[in-house]
């Protein structure tokens, strides 16, 4: 039922976030032809203002843009003509997600043991090791470490391939740049959640009940530990699908990335309100996932 | 791990006591010898600061750097925009960090950048305290449908993407704030910093309103607070005078683990090309600079490695001085 509600509340939500980006978009000074290389005559620019229906007033763009987006399409792309924001979507989307998933998979793969034995050790070597690394990673963006891992592995040493995406090896480098950031977050929340864990009440119970150490700490002490986690897991993949773009620049992968800095530049209004629009879209709907994933894994949490 | 687990209270009676909020604090006596009547709970906080090594280590290399960086300029034998012949110059002893593809010496522009840097994650963490603690106060406060209805506004912007919101909002504002900048005769060239603090500052207060509000939720049915009101305070002068004080702590709390959050989104948006423009630099727009040179045949690694460890070396003395506040302050979560 409060499932139900919270996806009810998604839909005047993204309305909300349409009009706002709408607004924002369209009031900004500047057409979308006002860079085209040849600068286009004033009767040509006048057509395609027309044909572009960019002359009507703003609620009159705005309701036919939502009618169109009704039945899936975000019209054409400004600049980009012959192809629609759709095409380009589908074309680039794909490969950001990917990235972006394995990222998410780095991060949790190598941030929740740091975080998990940091706990464990407590106050000593582990611990200070653990943290020291989580805090330094949080320091780290890919801005930093995407130049570093090419210049080191790809450059100097030849080990893996400096751009592009076409292989496997060819995705080893952007992942580790782009989930290094998030690993040091998951850790250091997962090191929060296990030290307030293993010291909750229903611990001492299990372990007065004569429960063994380990099956204290990863059955029970891990499954509580790891909801700050899960409730971060939603904004970290939206993160990780935005803080893709400077990886995608640097490895210079077709990603979405481009599209949308290059859509800023030109004013491509069709393309950022597109764009905008769907980050918003997987962002609601990953908060929902996470949301249901922590009534699973938290027998206490009861959505009403 | 034996340790931990087996002796259960010997770990509780080690570790400092959490509690719920600094205003918390002042309730719960007899804990620890630090804990004296006669001290308020600035001064308690500043007491457990001190002692906090990495923390005090991590707020000495700020100043440090801030020093640096704003002194090293007038005395260096180059400026920022000084092009010259001397391109690539690996570090030497005249120029220290090397020299970009401009031949410009490469310390000076991260001093100037670094000041750009610092300035808009200061500033950008200002306007988000600003609007943070007044829209969390005056929620907190009013309470009812007020209350709610402000809150869900924030619950919308925590469902749009933070950077593409602060990008659009900036190529937005922008041509029409160097419009206004112009006709009342300042440098249209300060635009663009005006806007990025802005639209940083916007999309980062989000989390502070939250934190204020529940600080404030629980300040205002107490005893002082209604006291006062008995007397004839009206709500100004009672958020003024007894609830933002007492929020100050979680709030300066905040606003240090903000700074490194908006450093970080501004070297994002630099490097992209969308922050600050050229000729003035940020560590964004450095590194930007540096990856651009990144070639099979010559590594330049100066440009890249120096910007890099000056830019992570800061956020880590911002992490560890945010971090040891939070612990001076006994506040709880947030990261």
């Amino acid at each position: 039922m409060y499932f139900l509600k919270r996806l009810a509340f998604t839909i005047p939500l993204l309305l909300v976030i349409s009009v706002l980006t709408f607004a924002l978009v369209r009031c900004a000074p500047g057409g979308p032809f006002d860079r085209e290389r040849a600068p286009a005559s004033p009767q040509i620019e006048k057509r395609l203002n027309e044909k572009y229906h960019l002359n009507d007033p703003f609620w009159k763009q705005y309701t036919r843009y939502l009618g169109n987006l009704l039945h899936g399409d975000l019209g054409p792309s400004l600049k980009y003509r012959s192809h629609s924001v759709n095409d380009i979507i589908a074309q680039a989307l794909p490969v950001s997600m990917l990235l972006g998933f394995l990222a998410f998979g780095f991060a949790l793969g190598t941030g929740l043991p740091v975080g998990f034995f940091s706990a464990v050790g407590r106050g000593r070597l582990p611990d200070y090791l653990g943290s020291f690394v989580a805090l330094l990673a949080v320091c780290i963006p890919g801005l930093v470490l995407a130049p570093m891992l090419l210049t080191l592995f790809a450059i100097k040493w030849h080990l893996l391939p400096v751009a592009l995406w076409e292989s496997p090896m060819h995705a080893i480098l952007p992942t580790i740049a782009l989930g290094l950031f998030f690993s040091g977050k998951v850790a250091r929340l997962m090191r929060e959640g296990m030290l307030n864990t293993m010291q909750s009440e229903f611990i001492t119970t299990a372990r007065a009940k004569g429960l063994s150490e380990n099956a204290l700490m990863f059955r029970h002490g891990f499954r509580m530990a790891v909801l700050p986690v899960i409730s971060y897991a939603g904004p970290m993949l939206a993160d990780l699908l935005t803080g893709s773009f400077v990886v995608e620049n640097i490895f210079q992968i077709p990603g979405i990335g481009v599209f949308f800095v290059n859509s800023m530049a030109n004013r491509d209004q069709t393309m950022t309100m597109g764009l905008v629009l769907l980050y918003a879209v997987l962002l609601v709907m990953l908060n929902l996932i996470v949301d249901f994933a922590y009534a699973v894994l938290d027998p206490r949490v009861k959505y009403e | 791990m034996s340790e931990l687990v087996e002796n259960p209270e010997s770990k509780a009676e080690s570790r400092e006591p959490k509690v719920e909020s600094p205003i918390a604090t002042t309730q719960t006596v007899s804990r620890s010898s630090t804990l004296d009547s006669r001290q308020s709970p600035g001064q308690r906080a500043w007491r457990r600061f001190r002692r906090n090594r990495l923390a005090v280590g991590g707020a000495i290399f700020l100043i440090f750097i801030l020093l640096f960086v704003l002194i090293y300029p007038f005395f260096s034998p180059f400026q920022p925009d000084q092009l010259s012949d001397a391109q690539f110059q690996p570090p030497s002893s005249t120029h220290w960090f090397g020299t970009d593809v401009h031949g410009r010496d490469l310390l000076v522009r991260l001093c100037y950048g670094a000041q750009i840097s610092l300035l808009v994650g200061t500033v950008g963490a200002l306007v988000s305290l600003i609007i943070g603690v007044l829209w969390g106060a005056i929620a907190g406060y009013a309470g009812g449908r007020l209350d709610s209805a402000m809150m869900r506004f924030v619950d919308v912007l925590y469902s749009m993407p933070a950077v593409i919101f602060a990008i659009v909002l900036m190529t937005a504002v922008e041509p029409w704030l160097k419009g206004w900048f112009a006709t009342i005769g300042l440098p249209v060239k300060i635009a663009r910093l005006v806007v990025l603090f802005a639209a940083l500052g916007s999309v980062s207060w989000l989390t502070m309103a939250r934190i204020v509000r529940g600080q404030v939720l629980s300040l205002r049915t107490r005893p002082f607070v209604e006291a006062s009101r008995v007397l004839g305070a009206g709500p100004m002068r009672i958020l003024a005078r007894h609830i933002i004080p007492n929020v100050l702590g979680v709030v300066i709390v905040y606003l240090t683990l903000t700074v490194p959050a908006i450093i970080l989104y501004e070297s994002f948006l630099s490097f992209l090309g969308l922050g600050v423009q050229p000729p003035m630099a940020s560590w964004g727009s450095l590194i930007a600079e540096g990856v651009g040179q990144i070639n099979p045949i010559r590594i330049y690694w100066w440009l890249i490695l120096f910007p890099s460890a000056v830019l992570v070396s800061t956020l880590l003395a911002l992490n560890y001085l945010g971090d040891g506040l939070r612990d001076a302050w006994d506040v709880k979560g947030g990261s």
